[in-house]
C-alpha cells in the first residue's frame, strides 16, 4: 500500500514537495487557501483574466507551469483549493481540519483529512515595523502592492513610494511600475556598508543560487533602466495626510536603523509600500507540537523532518531564502514524506546549502536592527486593530514591570484583535522587552489556526469527525 | 490613488473578463469576473471602506488575507477579508463601523 502524504501550502516549496511525494510513490493531498496555486511568489491572474504573456511579471513562470500541470495531471495527486486549514493533530495518524469554500463565508464543507505524513509549507508574510501614519489609508504593506498588481492589475497609487529592507523591495517597485505607477524611490534601511557586507562576502556561493543571482541582478538593471532612485541607509519614517496617504516623510538612517536629525524631506505620493522583511506563518506547525529555533522559525533536519514524527516543512517556514530554497527543499521534503530513498537527494542537498547561504546573505545585510524605534511618537499606532498606541504600550510596561507577554497583552490589548497579532506581534514582543516564556507564549501561538465563525465551530463541535473522513 | 491598468494599456494583455455589478452600501459598483471585492473597489479609486472603533478608516494593508483591516459585511455575512472572496454578480457589500457594531459582538471577540 502506498504512503500518503498532505502538503499544505501551494507556493514553490508545496508544488515542488506534492511533485517529489507523488514521483516517491505516495498518494499526494495538497491544499491551499487561497483559489490558485503559486502562492505568493507566482500569484497570478484568475482564470477569468487570463493572460498568455504572463511570464513576463515573473521569474520561473515556465516552471511554475510544469508544476501546475504536473499536479493537475497527475492522478496520484488530489488538488483542494480554497481549502482553509484550521486545526491539526498529530497524536497517532496526521489529522487536519479544513473548511472548503469562498474565504470566511459560514456553511463552508467541514473536511477531515488523514495521512502517514504531512509536509507544511505555509510560507511567510511581510513584516511592517510601526511608523506615524502606517494606518492610514494608501499606506500598503509591500506584499500587498505586489499582490495587488500580480493577482489583479491594481496599481495601489499613481505616485508611490518603496520602503523597508531587503531584497523583495526591487520586485514589488517593478511590478508598480509595470501596472503603471510611478514610483518615486526605493529606500531600503540598510546602509551600503552592511548590505555589501552581507552580499559580497565569498561571493563565489552565490554562483550556486542558480535564481536568485539573475533575478537580483535583473530587478537592478530594470532600476537603471527605469532612473527609479535606489537609496541604501533611508527610510519612510512618517506617512501623512487627511484620512489618506498624502506625503511620505524620507530620512536618512544611521548603521542601527535610527534616522539621522535634519535629513527628513517630503514628498508628495499617494501611496506608501512598506515591507521591512518576512514573518513565517507558524501556526500550523505550532498546533502540530513542531519545535522553533531561537530564530523563530521551525526547525528541520537535513531531510526537513520536524521534531514531530512524520511532519516535515519546507520553504519559508523554515527560513528565509527566496525560491530556490523553497523548491529545493520542498523536493527533499515530499521525497522523504513519502519515504523515499535518502540517496537520491544528493543533488538537492547541495542545492539546499548554496540556498541557504542565500538566507544568511539577506539576514545579515537586512535584518530589523534597533534604532528604528526612534521613529516612533507616542501615539504611533502598534497594534493596528486595537489601536494600541506606542506611548501607553511602553508606560505600561515599565509601570507594571511586566515581562509576561500575555499579562501584557491582556493589559494593553496589544496582539488581541482580530488579526491574532499576526501584524504586530513581534513588534510588541521586540518594544517591551516582554520575551516569551515559552513557545506557548510566543505571539506565533494561536488557539484556531484560521478564523472560523463561532456558529461553524459550534456546528463542528456536535460532529467531532467534521464531515466526511477520507480514510 | 488606486486604479486598475486599462487593459489596452497593459503590456501582458490580459483577456476581457465578463463585467459583474456589486452593491457597496446600496450603490451600484461595476467590476469584473475574477476581481476580488477588495479589488472592485480598489479599481474604482476607493483605498477605504472600514471605520475602526476609534473612527479610523482602513482599507486594504496586506493585500493576503493577514491584517483584516480590509474585512466587510457580504450578503448579510460580516468580517468578511475582501482581499480573499472573490466578487460575484449581485454581492451585497456593507461597510463596517466598528465603533457602532451592528452584530452584537466585542472586537476581536471571535477567535
Amino acid at each position: 500500500m502506498s504512503v500518503s502524504v498532505l502538503v499544505i501550502g501551494a507556493g514553490p516549496a508545496g508544488l515542488s514537495a506534492a511533485v517529489a511525494a507523488a514521483d516517491a510513490g505516495a498518494m499526494v493531498t495538497l491544499l491551499d487557501a487561497g483559489d490558485g496555486l503559486g502562492g505568493q511568489y507566482w500569484r497570478h491572474l484568475p482564470p477569468e483574466r487570463s493572460s498568455v504573456r504572463e511570464a513576463r511579471l515573473h521569474h520561473g513562470w515556465p516552471l511554475f507551469e510544469r508544476l501546475r500541470e504536473r499536479v493537475a495531471a497527475d492522478e496520484a495527486i488530489t488538488v483542494l483549493t480554497e481549502a482553509q486549514v484550521w486545526a491539526v493533530e498529530t497524536t497517532g495518524a496526521v489529522t487536519v481540519r479544513v473548511l472548503v469554500g469562498p474565504a470566511d463565508a459560514a456553511g463552508r464543507e467541514p473536511l477531515a483529512l488523514a495521512a502517514d505524513a504531512i509536509v507544511f509549507a505555509t510560507g511567510a508574510h511581510d513584516r511592517t515595523l510601526p511608523f506615524p501614519g502606517w494606518n492610514l489609508p494608501g499606506t500598503f504593506s509591500a506584499g500587498a502592492a505586489q499582490a495587488l498588481a500580480k493577482g489583479e492589475r491594481i496599481a495601489v497609487g499613481r505616485r508611490a513610494v518603496v520602503a523597508g529592507a531587503g531584497p523583495f523591495l526591487l520586485p514589488v517597485a517593478r511590478s508598480l511600475t509595470d501596472a503603471g505607477a510611478e514610483v518615486l524611490g526605493v529606500y531600503e534601511a540598510a546602509r551600503p556598508l552592511h548590505a555589501a557586507k552581507g552580499w559580497l562576502a565569498r561571493p563565489h556561493r552565490l554562483l550556486g543560487a542558480a535564481r536568485k543571482g539573475p533575478e537580483l541582478a535583473g530587478y537592478l538593471g530594470h532600476h537603471l533602466r527605469r532612473r527609479i532612485p535606489y537609496r541604501l541607509g533611508a527610510a519612510v519614517v512618517e506617512a501623512r495626510g487627511e484620512g489618506r496617504v498624502e506625503e511620505a516623510v524620507i530620512a536618512r538612517l544611521d548603521a542601527d536603523w535610527a534616522p539621522v536629525p535634519g535629513t527628513e524631506r517630503t514628498v508628495a505620493v499617494d501611496a506608501v509600500c512598506v515591507s521591512h522583511g518576512f514573518t513565517p506563518r507558524l501556526e500550523l506547525p505550532i498546533a502540530a507540537g513542531c519545535r522553533t529555533g531561537p530564530d523563530r522559525f521551525v526547525l528541520v533536519d537535513a531531510d526537513q523532518r520536524t521534531s514531530v514524527p512524520g511532519v516535515y516543512a519546507a520553504g519559508e517556514i523554515t527560513g528565509i531564502g527566496g525560491v530556490d530554497a523553497a523548491l529545493v527543499e520542498g523536493r527533499i521534503a515530499g521525497h522523504r514524506a513519502a519515504g523515499g530513498d535518502r540517496s537520491a537527494l544528493r543533488a538537492d542537498l547541495r542545492r539546499r546549502r548554496a540556498a541557504d547561504d542565500v538566507a544568511r546573505r539577506i539576514e545579515a545585510a537586512h535584518g530589523v536592527r534597533p534604532g528604528w524605534r526612534a521613529w516612533l511618537r507616542d501615539d504611533t499606532v502598534v497594534c493596528r486593530c486595537e489601536e494600541v498606541p506606542y506611548g501607553r504600550l511602553r508606560d505600561t510596561a515599565a509601570a507594571t514591570a511586566q515581562d509576561s507577554l500575555r499579562s501584557l497583552k491582556l493589559t494593553t490589548r496589544a496582539g488581541l484583535g482580530i488579526c491574532q497579532a499576526r501584524m504586530c506581534g513581534r513588534t510588541v514582543e521586540e518594544l517591551t522587552g516582554a520575551a516569551p516564556a515559552s513557545a506557548a507564549d510566543t505571539s506565533d501561538q494561536r488557539p484556531l489556526a484560521a478564523p472560523i465563525r463561532l456558529g461553524d465551530l459550534a456546528g463542528l463541535a456536535t460532529t467531532p469527525h467534521g464531515g466526511k473522513d477520507t480514510q | 490613488m488606486s486604479e486598475l491598468v486599462p487593459r489596452a494599456a497593459d503590456p501582458i494583455r490580459p483577456a476581457a473578463a465578463s463585467p459583474l455589478r456589486i452593491t457597496v452600501d446600496g450603490a451600484t459598483l461595476e467590476g469584473l469576473q475574477g476581481q476580488s471585492i477588495a479589488g472592485v473597489l480598489l479599481a474604482h479609486g476607493r483605498t477605504a471602506w472600514r471605520t475602526t472603533v476609534a473612527g479610523h478608516p482602513r482599507g486594504a494593508f496586506c493585500g493576503i488575507g493577514v491584517c483584516f483591516d480590509c474585512v466587510a459585511t457580504v450578503n448579510g455575512e460580516s468580517d468578511v477579508r475582501t482581499c480573499m472572496r472573490r466578487a460575484r454578480d449581485g454581492d451585497a457589500v456593507e461597510t463596517q463601523d466598528d465603533g457602532t457594531s451592528n452584530d452584537g459582538t466585542e472586537p476581536g471577540e471571535r477567535p
